[in-house]
């Protein structure tokens, strides 16, 4: 297997690994997720989503993938040069050197690196940066104000979701992934952590600029958002590019809180079983955020922002609080569980209490509508 | 120390439309936008003008309904009523009852059938990624089926004449619509859960785009736009044409004139629609379904009448001036949607660039009834 091999210079041993090993798997993983999301959308929906390539329209994405292939790279005449041309790259290549430190198993992990949450949070941080050149670049004002939204979202919701992580790093003592993990064989730490999980949920979706956080890209309003002015292959490495992101961001989400490739008995069955775990795992959280993009409207930008810094943040702090205490005066893991939760409600039902208020009578009237429909 | 001198910013003109996701069809505006806030806007229209009033003169008064369809793609049923009503008033014929009933059941389902339309493509402008179109097309393919039962058309019906309608209704229509009835509330309550009760969405809508009373009556705003600032004024109940004294019916209001209430009140309105279909299917009686004695040319006595109808989108009216031709010597069309739209300026100056697409949407424009 390749990953067993030492190619001798650590650069050239990640590269080669990346280039032989990542890419591949991670093109057709991402073909597999655009198929998989239209799917699920679909069926949301009350439509089928694509049926008429291959079985289950499964090759749909080839199809798409051929076309913008042979579609022409139009650069607009105003855009500037060097921003427009740079731009996929750069929110290229920070996705893949994130897959140096990701554990797909025990042995499948091309750097076991000790700081590998921090170095995974920073390799995906900077791929906002792209989003930004190529709305600067694009000489488009849609494309502009996607790229603005895109890189203030980026620095709300960096926060909540690397303070939700660190909470969890707390009471785990390490940043390496693998370490982690090993922690969970017995118990996943969302058994404990469920506030952090949401959190990290939510800031994740964030991060992705999916519904209810998809404003750099809204089609309603800024068309696309930076990626406007973009076709043929330049505008899909755009597409693989938010999805490989959604990839990795599940791997974290499994390996952080449900446990990776550990729990239940991953180090007794072998690689097939966690392998399989991983998928699952990864699985799930993309379908949630697949759930979530089918079922909510989206939120506007100064919504966005009181969100991210007077709810996610602060209750983020109280995570951090709480799992401090428990790892200072060695309390029972039990009291994180049973805080997050109480922690959790409280807030939803502050939330659904505020909003409602606001249209009462209405709601009521609804209320009493389908109650008398059904009886 | 202090920051002596402001940041300086300038504003930014954006141009949306006439082909914008958002803008439903051909419209412009140019948003002069300061960060994410609009500090002016500026519509543009006439992009569908197709001088429909004028080309109404050379149709004979059979050609005309057909126009009417053309006039409003949305509520065409509706549009036809006002046209052979104002036809029928000022030749004086009696309309078989039989007639007037199925008037009634296809405007109401007319009626759900717009507001469907709407509840999707303004989900689509709060952002629901679609999940509220594919509902409410589902809904509205169902009316799209009766009326394609009825009339043997999807969009274009032409099926009022004046003194009646053009056929009878197909056998087995009283169970389809029933069906279809009982569906319908399913799907309203399946809308139900997906937006109005949503926080993202109320947080997105309410106190958005709120128009004050006085502004809304002065801009003539009509239809959910001025019943959801709590004007309750509904033509059918305040000048009651065809059957509608006969049906015991609702006109539901809002409290704000937010873009919440204008939603609301159309969802609101769908329910109130459907109850007057079930009492018109009811009390549908046989007989005729087209006035007698009607000649093959119809040449309407001189005078001039203005009719007007409750639209999905407000008052829609006619008015109209014979010559004792058998073609009107001039029509004039007042369409809900182009009053509506000038109260678009003043509903957004000062709110956020996403608000600006979400209030276009609660307009529910339809441009080719504001552009004619």
């Amino acid at each position: 297997m390749i990953l067993g091999i030492w190619f001798g210079n650590p650069i050239l041993d990640a590269l080669v690994k990346i280039g032989v090993f990542i890419v591949p798997v991670m093109t057709v993983t991402v073909m597999f997720l655009i198929w998989a999301e239209r799917k699920v959308v679909g069926r949301f929906q009350a439509r089928l989503g694509p049926m008429r390539t291959g079985p289950f329209g499964l090759l749909q994405s080839v199809a798409d993938a051929l076309k913008l292939l042979t579609k022409e790279d139009v650069r607009p005449a105003l855009a500037d040069r060097w921003s427009f041309e740079l731009a996929p790259f750069a929110l290229f290549i920070p996705i893949f050197i994130t897959f140096v430190a990701l554990p797909f198993t025990q042995d499948w992990v091309l750097r076991n690196l000790d700081l590998g949450l921090f170095y995974v949070l920073a390799a995906l941080a900077l791929s906002t940066l792209g989003l930004l050149l190529a709305g600067w670049g694009s000489a488009n004002k849609y494309a502009l104000l996607g790229g603005v939204r895109a890189a203030a979202q980026m620095i709300s919701y960096e926060l909540p979701m690397v303070f939700a992580l660190l909470a969890v790093a707390v009471v785990a003592g390490t940043l390496n992934l693998n370490a982690m993990i090993e922690q969970q064989a017995r118990v996943p730490y969302v058994v404990y952590q469920p506030l952090a999980f949401v959190i990290f949920l939510i800031a994740a979706t964030a991060e992705l600029h999916r519904q209810p956080f998809d404003m750099p890209v809204a089609e309603s309003e800024v068309v696309g958002g930076p990626t406007v002015e973009y076709s043929g292959i330049r505008w899909s490495m755009f597409y693989l590019a938010e999805y490989a992101s959604l990839w990795i961001t599940s791997i974290l989400g499994a390996v952080i809180f449900l446990g990776g490739w550990a729990w239940p008995y991953g180090q007794e069955w072998g690689l097939p079983w966690q392998l399989a775990l991983g998928a699952v795992k990864s699985g799930l959280i993309i379908f949630i955020v697949f759930w979530i993009r089918a079922s909510m409207p989206r939120m506007r930008i100064d919504q966005l922002m009181s969100y991210a810094w007077k709810v996610l943040l602060p209750l983020t702090f109280v995570a951090l609080l709480v799992n401090g205490f428990v790892v200072v005066y060695d309390l029972p893991l039990w009291v994180l569980t049973v805080a997050s939760v109480l922690i959790l409600a409280g807030t939803v039902a502050g939330i659904q209490r505020a909003v409602k208020r606001k249209v009462r009578a209405q709601v009521g009237a609804v209320r009493s509508l389908a109650y008398a429909r059904r009886s | 120390m202090t920051i002596e001198r402001e940041f300086e910013t300038v504003t930014m003109d954006i141009n949306v439309g006439p082909q914008h996701p958002a803008t439903h069809g051909v419209f412009r505006m140019v948003l002069t936008v300061d960060g994410e806030r609009v500090v002016d806007l500026e519509p543009y229209i006439g992009y569908m003008h197709r001088g429909g009033e004028k080309l109404s003169e050379n149709m004979d008064y059979r050609q005309g309904i057909g126009y009417q369809d053309r006039t409003c793609y949305l509520s065409q049923f509706i549009a036809e009523h006002a046209y052979v009503l104002a036809a029928e008033r000022l030749m004086e014929i009696q309309v078989p009852e039989r007639a007037e009933y199925i008037r009634v059941i296809m405007d109401e389902l007319n009626r759900v059938a717009s507001h469907m339309m709407f509840v999707g493509a303004f989900g689509q402008d709060v952002g629901t990624f679609g999940t509220a179109f594919g509902y409410a097309f589902r809904e509205r393919e169902r009316i799209q089926d009766l009326f394609e039962e009825v009339t043997g058309e999807r969009l274009m019906y032409s099926y009022y004449r004046v003194g009646g309608v053009a056929w009878d209704l197909p056998p087995g229509f009283e169970e389809s619509c029933r069906r279809v009835i009982r569906e319908l509330r399913q799907g309203i309550a399946d809308l139900d859960g997906l937006l109005t009760t949503n926080e993202v969405f109320i947080e997105r809508t309410r106190d958005v785009g709120a128009i004050p009373v006085e502004d809304a009556i002065e801009y003539g705003l009509s239809g959910p736009m001025l019943r959801a600032c709590g004007v309750p004024f509904d033509i059918r109940r305040a000048e009651p044409y065809s059957l509608y004294d006969r049906f015991d019916f609702e006109v539901p209001v809002g409290d704000r004139g937010d873009v919440f209430d204008r939603y609301w009140v159309r969802m609101q309105e769908m329910a109130q629609s459907l109850r007057i279909v079930e009492q018109a299917l009811e009390q549908l009686p046989g007989g005729p379904i087209l006035a007698e004695r009607l000649p093959r040319m119809l040449r309407l006595p001189p005078g001039e009448i203005y009719q007007r109808v409750e639209d999905a989108r407000g008052e829609y009216g006619l008015y109209l001036v014979s010559r004792g031709a058998n073609k009107p010597y001039r029509l004039k069309m007042r369409s809900p949607s182009f009053s509506n739209l000038q109260a678009l300026r003043d509903m957004t100056v000062g709110h956020y660039v996403a608000d600006a697409v979400i209030i276009l949407g609660s307009i529910d424009i339809v441009l080719c009834e504001v552009d004619r």
